[in-house]
C-alpha cells in the first residue's frame, strides 16, 4: 500500500491550507462564516488523514475504533449540546470552557505517552531528550490552561469570587512555588523520561489557578484569550509528542494568532499584558491609591416619563450599550424602543466601546441576536467626534467605558483608558441598577454632571417602561 | 533526528504564518476570531487518535486516549457550533438587506 502515504500527506497539505484560509477568513466580516465552515472541513479532513493512514499502515484493531468512536460521540454530542443550549451572554465562560478541554486533552496525550512509552523508541540521545522536553511542555501548558481557563469560567459565572489573599503579595510567593516545582519536575522528566510527571501536573495546575484567581472581571477576556493561545501551544507541544507535522503547524498557527489577538484587546483597554497578569485585579489596586475616590455630590434622578418626554423631542440618539444590558436581556427591548424613535424619524445609532460587554466584539453578537442592523453599530472613533452634535446619549449598563476620568484624571487609574465621550452630548440618560460602582470599582464623574440624569433600575425593567410611555407619548405612531 | 530538525522548521514557519495571518481584525469579530481559533486548538484530537491507535491492547491507555478524544472534540464541534451560531447572526441581517 505505498500510495497511502504520499495520500495523507497531500490531505494534511491541504488540511494545513484550509486551516490558514479559515483563521485568515474569520478577521473578514464578509467570509467569516464560510472560513469557519472551512476549517471545520479541514479537521474533518485531518482526522481522516490520519484515520487512513493508520488503517492502510500498521492497520486499526477493533478494540481501538470501539474507543475512539466511543470518544468522538460522548465528546461531540456534549459539545454540540452545549453550544446548542448556551445564551449568547455566557460566549466569554463557554470559550474559556472549551479551551479548557483542548488544554486538558493535550495533558492527557502527553500523559499517555510518557507512561507508557511506545517500543519504537526515539531516534538517538537527542531525539528522546527533545521528546522529553515536547512532553514537559505540554504538560505544563495544558495544565495551566486547563485549571485557568476554568477558574476563568467559574469567575465570570459568579461561582467563584476573588479571595482576599490572592490580592496580598502571598499569591506571588504562591505561584513562584508552584513554577519552581514545576520546573523542578519538568527537569525530573527530562532525565528518565517517568519520574516527575504527576509532580509537573500538579504543580501546573495549581499555577494556572494561583495566576487566573486574583484577576478581576474586567481584565478576564485578556485571560482568555491568552489561555486560548496556550492551549495552542500545548497542541502543537502534543505535536511533537506524537510526530505529527499537521498537528505543529495547526497549534503554532492558533497559538501565534491568539497572541496577537491578546494584544488587540489589550490596546483596547490600555492595558499592557504584563500588568494584566501581575497587576491582579483593577479595582484593589484602586481602592489602595486613593484615585477618583470620594462620593458623588450632584446626583440627578428621574423617571422613565421625563427620559421619553426627553428622548421625544430628540433628533440623535446615541445608544451606549454595556454588559448590564446584556445581563438584563434587554437587548430585545431596547431594539423595540430604537424601532419607536426610528418611526418618528430620530436618528439612533449604537455607540460600541471595543470592549462593551465582556471581551471584544461581544456587544456586536448581542445587538445583532436582537436584530439590530450592522450599519448601526459605530466604533469608539468613528462615534467620538459625533457627541456634541447629539441631544441624548442613553448609557445602559456600561460604566467604566464612559468615565470621563479616564480623559481627566491623572490620578484616575482609569486614566489613558480610550472611552466614550459622552459628556459632550447635551443630555445623558444613565440607567443603573444602583448606585454601585463599575467594574473596577471607580467613582463615574460623569454621573456628577449637569447634564446626566440617573434612570435608576433593571435595565430591562426601565426599557420596557420607556416603551410605554413612548408609545403614551404617541412617539412614531403619527409618521 | 531528522523528524524533530523538521518540525521545529515546521513550528517556527506555522508561527509566522500565524502571526501574519489576523493584522487587521474588526472588533467586532474578536469574539467569534477567538472562539473559532479556539475551536482549531482543538486540532490535538488528532494526538488522541493517533495515541489510541498505537496502544495496541494497552487498555489504560485506551481509555486515556479515548478521554483524550472526547475532550479534544468537545472543544472542536463545541467550538465549531457556537462560532456559526455568532457568525449566523452578523449575515443573517446581511441577506436581508
Amino acid at each position: 500500500m505505498t500510495f497511502i502515504a504520499p495520500v495523507k500527506f497531500a490531505i494534511d497539505l491541504l488540511a494545513v491550507l484550509l486551516l490558514a484560509l479559515g483563521i485568515k477568513g474569520l478577521s473578514k466580516v464578509r467570509s467569516a462564516r464560510d472560513a469557519n465552515r472551512l476549517a471545520a472541513i479541514a479537521m474533518i479532513l485531518a482526522a481522516f488523514g490520519v484515520l487512513l493512514n493508520s488503517q492502510g499502515t500498521i492497520g486499526i484493531s477493533i478494540n481501538s475504533w470501539v474507543w475512539i468512536i466511543g470518544g468522538t460521540l460522548i465528546g461531540g454530542l456534549l459539545g454540540a449540546l452545549t453550544a446548542k443550549r448556551v445564551p449568547m451572554t455566557a460566549m466569554p465562560e463557554i470559550v474559556a470552557l472549551f479551551n479548557g478541554c483542548g488544554g486538558m486533552s493535550s495533558l492527557l496525550v502527553a500523559l499517555g505517552v510518557a507512561l507508557f512509552p511506545s517500543e519504537e523508541g526515539a531516534d538517538g540521545v537527542v531525539g528522546e531528550l527533545i521528546r522529553n522536553f515536547s512532553i514537559v511542555v505540554s504538560l505544563f501548558v495544558g495544565a495551566i490552561t486547563f485549571s485557568g481557563s476554568i477558574v476563568a469560567m467559574a469567575k465570570l459565572q459568579g461561582w467563584l469570587s476573588t479571595p482576599s489573599w490572592t490580592q496580598s503579595k502571598a499569591r506571588h510567593f504562591f505561584n513562584i512555588l508552584c513554577a519552581v516545582i514545576a520546573l523542578i519536575g519538568g527537569i525530573y522528566l527530562l532525565i528518565d523520561g517517568q519520574n516527575g510527571l504527576f509532580l509537573i501536573v500538579v504543580a501546573s495546575s495549581l499555577l494556572g489557578i494561583g495566576v487566573t484567581l486574583p484577576i478581576g472581571g474586567a481584565d478576564m477576556p485578556v485571560v482568555i484569550s491568552l489561555l486560548n493561545s496556550y492551549s495552542g501551544v500545548a497542541a502543537a507541544a502534543a505535536g511533537f509528542v506524537v510526530g505529527s507535522q499537521l498537528l505543529i503547524v495547526a497549534g503554532a498557527m492558533v497559538g501565534a494568532a491568539g497572541l496577537i489577538l491578546t494584544q488587540v484587546m489589550c490596546d483596547g483597554m490600555n492595558r499592557s499584558l504584563v500588568s494584566v497578569l501581575f497587576g491582579g485585579a483593577l479595582g484593589t489596586s484602586s481602592v489602595s491609591s486613593g484615585g477618583g475616590g470620594g462620593e458623588y455630590t450632584n446626583i440627578t434622578s428621574c423617571s422613565p416619563e421625563e427620559c421619553a418626554l426627553t428622548l421625544e423631542a430628540a433628533e440623535r440618539v446615541v445608544i451606549v450599550p454595556g454588559y448590564g444590558l446584556a445581563v438584563a436581556q434587554a437587548q430585545h427591548t431596547l431594539r423595540e424602543v430604537t424601532r419607536v424613535l426610528e418611526s418618528a424619524d430620530i436618528e439612533v445609532t449604537y455607540a460600541i466601546h471595543p470592549v462593551a460587554g465582556r471581551m471584544p466584539g461581544h456587544m456586536n453578537v448581542l445587538l445583532a441576536e436582537a436584530d439590530v442592523p450592522y450599519e448601526q453599530l459605530k466604533e469608539m472613533d468613528v462615534i467620538n467626534p459625533e457627541f456634541p452634535a447629539t441631544d441624548v446619549v442613553l448609557v445602559l449598563g456600561a460604566n467604566d467605558v464612559v468615565n470621563p476620568q479616564a480623559k481627566n484624571d491623572q490620578t484616575s487609574p482609569l486614566y489613558g483608558m480610550p472611552v466614550l465621550d459622552v459628556q459632550e452630548a447635551r443630555t445623558v440618560f444613565v440607567v443603573k441598577r444602583g448606585m454601585s460602582a463599575g467594574y473596577s470599582g471607580i467613582k463615574n464623574d460623569l454621573f456628577d454632571l449637569q447634564n446626566t440624569s440617573m434612570v435608576f433600575g433593571d435595565a430591562k425593567k426601565v426599557l420596557g417602561d420607556l416603551l410605554l410611555e413612548l408609545k403614551e407619548l404617541g412617539v412614531g405612531s403619527k409618521g | 533526528m531528522s523528524f524533530f530538525s523538521e518540525a521545529l522548521w515546521v513550528l517556527l514557519l506555522g508561527s509566522l504564518l500565524g502571526l501574519e495571518l489576523i493584522g487587521k481584525v474588526p472588533p467586532t469579530l474578536h469574539t467569534p476570531l477567538m472562539s473559532g481559533a479556539n475551536a482549531i486548538s482543538g486540532i490535538t484530537m488528532l494526538a488522541a487518535l493517533t495515541l489510541i491507535i498505537k496502544s495496541g491492547d494497552n487498555l489504560p491507555l485506551l481509555i486515556i486516549g479515548s478521554i483524550s478524544l472526547g475532550f479534544a472534540l468537545f472543544n472542536v464541534i463545541g467550538g465549531f457550533l457556537v462560532t456559526d451560531r455568532m457568525l449566523a447572526m452578523f449575515s443573517r441581517k446581511k441577506t436581508r438587506k
